[in-house]
């Protein structure tokens, strides 16, 4: 059995409630914090190795480090509970399942990081999560964990769950701030970086769900034993949403080295492709994250199983790898049609562009449109080339990732699966037959 | 005469608490859903009445109010259903499932049925990608998982007899 750092009491009836969790070792990483200093808390992180767990996998010591501790303002942690990448779907889980270890985490690492006002910004759509979270935080007042002089530590902390009002921008940092002031999700430039210039213009760390339900643990046990989990700079354990066409999706919780064969094919996760069907390709991280073919997604170029780590599935960079990313992971049966799934995620980072760049409003809109006509029929083979030039004019030209988010599917997907655009173009009729039917005109 | 009850202009009064005094501005999301949860959608006196209470612009409600998806700035029926259209729920059958929406309530995507009761929107990703297909039915946003067309039929008939109960 793999290691459980999050998951371990998933299954434990009543883990919700504050008694259960406290039972079964919750919030005993507060005292642990409390007879350490702040920095000593953040030391350990830093030796965990531990990187953000929402999809950059930056080290999340080191950007705790980056806050500017000669300010005289007040200091935020905000916690990024906006998810909303396509094929992620692990945060509402574990808030909906244990919310309590993410209170936890938010107590600990404001505690470190010197905050007296914390906040969960979690997306709109989930007002059955913020509703359990509302509860727990209320429990937690109530035993003393949050407040004032929390454990006769001397610490205060008050922590508020914030709902956003759906817009996929607000999980990038910038933009979730803007929303937090009560503005639409506009990404600022950078730098200044949160960690000067925040919340309210005041010193700020972001960090994701996972990352930060993670910290007690590694207050608990020490960086070191954190670190001594998983395989080189991807330490410790993380949380993948599989979905798609396998067997058995849901959450999982890895140790990070697992090999993505195994995630795929084993019992333990995924179970596998249904009906028989063979494997076609993988999104590993997110709808952002290039697409592999099933050859190049179970090894590398060199030949080498592919496993679940930043490192390793960043191998051969984009050419002929991906990125780890936020962990959710896409499975395609050979049934799938790659244009059809391409032209599905273009239209949603059309209509997520916040509008602020040309680049990403208009390109965005312009792929979109491109890859509609391929997928039903009216497309030219000179619209393959077009897509990668888009693609290219709109990557690293944005304020925000979100540019970078929407142009690298369809350069991976033409890069690995050209034939399937030429043969759309070449033969319509051969390809998604059941789709031709249906009306030209876009669904907004 | 407003329009927002006063139980709802206490709730958002109580919310701007949670915020830095010179920053009341902060409570300006939270604050609309209430008024949302109230209205059923967001008529523009809502609007003004939310900037009153927050000592802004109503312009600034109106900008953020237009930015984002769940706020509803055009009449919408008494429930919204709203159903996800994004890649992952499409691997398992999400575009045949919307198909069958349009024809079981026998409207398209955007429409709300004659008698004002459901509104039918597609919206992207909510985060339940094992679980598709996937839709939340508003006011209350209540998810509904690994949706089937008996299961639709049964939520339609569920919805009906709601509708009826409060009127």
């Amino acid at each position: 059995m793999s290691k459980k750092i999050l998951l371990q009491h998933i299954n434990v009836p009543g883990i919700h409630t504050l008694e259960t969790y406290v039972a079964h070792g919750g919030y005993q990483s507060l005292k642990k914090a409390f007879s350490m200093s702040p920095d000593e808390v953040t030391e350990e992180v830093k030796k965990s190795g531990l990187r953000g767990r929402g999809g950059a996998g930056f080290p999340t010591g080191m950007k705790w480090s980056f806050l500017d501790k000669k300010s005289e303002k007040p200091r935020y942690l905000v916690c990024n509970a906006d998810e909303s990448e396509p094929g992620t779907f692990k945060d509402r889980y574990l808030m909906q399942h244990i919310p309590h270890a993410l209170i936890e985490g938010m107590i600990t690492s404001s505690y470190a990081l010197g905050a007296r006002t914390s906040y969960i910004y979690v997306r709109g759509e989930m007002m059955n999560v913020i509703q359990i979270l509302e509860k727990a935080i209320q429990e937690s007042y109530k035993a003393g964990y949050l407040g004032n002089n929390i454990l006769g530590s001397n610490y205060s902390l008050d922590l508020y769950v914030h709902p956003g009002g759906g817009a996929y921008i607000c999980g990038e940092e910038t933009a979730l701030l803007e929303s937090l002031e009560g503005k639409r999700g506009n990404p600022r430039n950078k730098p200044p970086f949160p960690a000067v210039w925040g919340l309210y213009g005041c010193p700020t760390v972001v960090n994701n769900v996972e990352t930060i339900a993670d910290v007690p643990w590694i207050v608990n046990n020490g960086g070191e034993a954190y670190a001594a989990i998983g395989v080189g700079k991807s330490t410790g354990t993380k949380l993948i949403s599989a979905c798609g066409n396998i067997n058995k999706p849901g959450v999982y919780e890895i140790e990070l080295g697992v090999t993505v064969e195994d995630f795929i094919y084993s019992d333990q996760y995924c179970g596998g492709i249904p009906n028989g069907k063979k494997l076609k390709a993988v999104v590993a991280g997110g709808s952002s994250v290039p697409i592999l073919p099933a050859e190049l997604i179970l090894r590398t170029i060199n030949g080498e199983p592919r496993l679940m780590t930043y490192e390793s599935l960043s191998d051969g960079g984009f050419v002929s790898g991906t990125m780890l990313g936020s962990g959710g992971f896409i499975v395609y049966d050979e049934d799938q049609c790659i244009v059809r799934n391409l032209w599905n995620f273009t239209r949603f980072y059309h209509h997520e562009s916040c509008g602020q760049c040309s680049p990403c409003r208009e390109g965005t809109g312009w792929m979109e449109k491109v890859l509609h006509r391929i997928e039903y029929g009216h497309g030219k083979m000179s619209d393959i080339d077009l897509l990668v030039d888009i693609a290219k004019k709109i990557e690293g030209k944005t304020i925000c990732p979100l540019g970078e988010a929407a142009a690298w599917p369809v350069a991976s997907a033409i890069r690995h699966f050209r034939h399937e655009f030429e043969e759309h173009v070449r033969n319509p009729e051969s390809c998604c037959k059941r789709h031709l039917h249906r009306s030209m005109e876009l669904v907004h | 005469m407003s329009i927002l009850s006063s139980n709802t202009i206490q709730e958002i009064t109580k919310l701007k608490s949670r915020y830095p005094d010179d920053r009341q501005k902060s409570a300006l999301l939270p604050a609309l859903h209430l008024a949302q949860a109230e209205q059923g959608w967001l008529p523009v006196q809502a609007m003004d009445e939310v900037a009153e209470v927050l000592d802004i612009q109503p312009i600034e409600v109106y900008e953020v109010a237009t930015f984002y998806t769940m706020f509803h700035v055009k009449k919408v029926g008494k429930f919204v259903i709203e159903v996800c259209r994004t890649g992952p729920c499409c691997t398992v059958g999400a575009e045949e499932f919307v198909q069958y929406m349009e024809e079981k309530l026998n409207i398209k995507v955007g429409e709300t049925t004659e008698d004002g009761l459901i509104t039918l929107k597609t919206v992207e990703c909510l985060a339940a990608c094992g679980t598709g297909p996937v839709l939340q039915i508003g006011p209350e946003y209540i998810y509904q998982e690994n949706m089937t067309k008996k299961k639709f039929d049964d939520l339609i008939e569920e919805l009906k007899i709601k509708g009826l109960k409060d009127v």
